[in-house]
């Protein structure tokens, strides 16, 4: 290796170079937009879950959920319900991520006039 | 994961829900450079580590309720690079391969000082970076946490599920077995 960079007196530098060596990175711009979209699409799903388990219960299926042995199925779709309620917090980020972008392209057209 | 955990976030009242979807996007908005980038150190790609970071925090938001009120205050970094730790460890796992070789496209940055000392400053970090690489996994974590994430010692023993004190040796090991692999070359 070479002892241009890194050779502090008494041996190699390791924790300068390793601070060199792992910067952090940015993540590219289109990582937040997915992150939206799959938490809309869980929304979606879970609503769609929750909307077609109701229309199915009949008199003896509400009668058998009085059985705790019987939630299973209600609790794992109340649940997804849980994450697709996170979808509504990334939308949420999305507009006003948008505002923000507005905003400063706002304040920058004011500059150049 | 337990279906009780699940099921928290929904059962709150809307304006408790509110505030706790206020704190997510902070937590969100500081922590996803810091996700992002522990995840690619991790997977050595662009493509995975954006799977990675989408599913730490698509998860983080599932448990983010008893997270905070297990914190008892404490920063959350920790538990959402613990989020990305293991999930990194069952992508390796699931696929049943290894983290890659060199990392595409983690040019470093050096400072400029003429071409032939930015030339052979970019050369010590590859270097460095394939050093780093081949670490046991433990030590490997270790570093990214500090250096790229600038996590300190109770940060990482956190993340890492370890002591500070075995912390701290793993890190002080992690450094020498550098040093004493670059000093051989």
């Amino acid at each position: 290796m070479s002892e241009a960079a890194g050779f502090a007196k008494g041996g190699w530098d390791v924790e300068r170079l390793l601070g060199d060596a792992l910067r952090p990175i940015e993540p590219p711009e289109r990582l937040s937009g997915r992150v939206e979209d799959t938490l809309a699409a869980v929304t979606q799903a879970a609503a769609e879950e929750l909307s077609d388990w109701a229309e199915e219960l009949s008199e003896s299926e509400l009668h058998a959920l009085r059985d705790p042995r019987n939630w299973v199925r209600p609790v794992v779709a109340v649940g997804a319900g849980g994450v697709a309620a996170g979808a509504l917090v990334v939308l949420e980020m999305r507009r006003r991520g948008r505002q923000e972008a507005g905003g400063r392209l706002r304040a920058l057209t004011s500059r150049l006039r | 994961m337990s279906d009780q955990a699940n099921v928290e976030p929904a059962g709150l009242d809307p304006a408790a829900k509110a505030e706790l979807d206020r704190a997510f996007e902070q937590l969100y908005r500081d922590h996803l450079r810091d996700v992002y980038s522990y995840a690619y150190y991790r997977v050595g790609n662009q493509h995975d580590a954006e799977d990675l970071t989408e599913q730490a925090f698509l998860q983080a938001y599932r448990h983010f309720d008893r997270a905070r009120r297990e914190s008892d205050g404490r920063p959350l970094r920790p538990w959402l690079i613990r989020i990305a730790h293991n999930l990194a460890l069952n992508f390796y796992r699931d696929r049943s391969r290894r983290p890659q070789t060199s990392l595409e496209g983690a040019e470093p940055i050096v400072a400029q000082h003429g071409t032939e000392a930015v030339a052979e400053g970019r050369e010590e970090l590859r270097q460095v970076m394939e050093k780093v690489e081949q670490l046991p996994d433990d030590r490997r974590d270790a570093l990214i946490m500090r250096f790229a994430l600038g996590m300190d010692n109770r940060e990482i023993a956190r993340a890492l599920g370890r002591s500070d004190g075995a912390t701290k040796v793993l890190i002080h090991r992690a450094i020498r077995q550098l040093q004493e692999e670059i000093g051989d070359e």
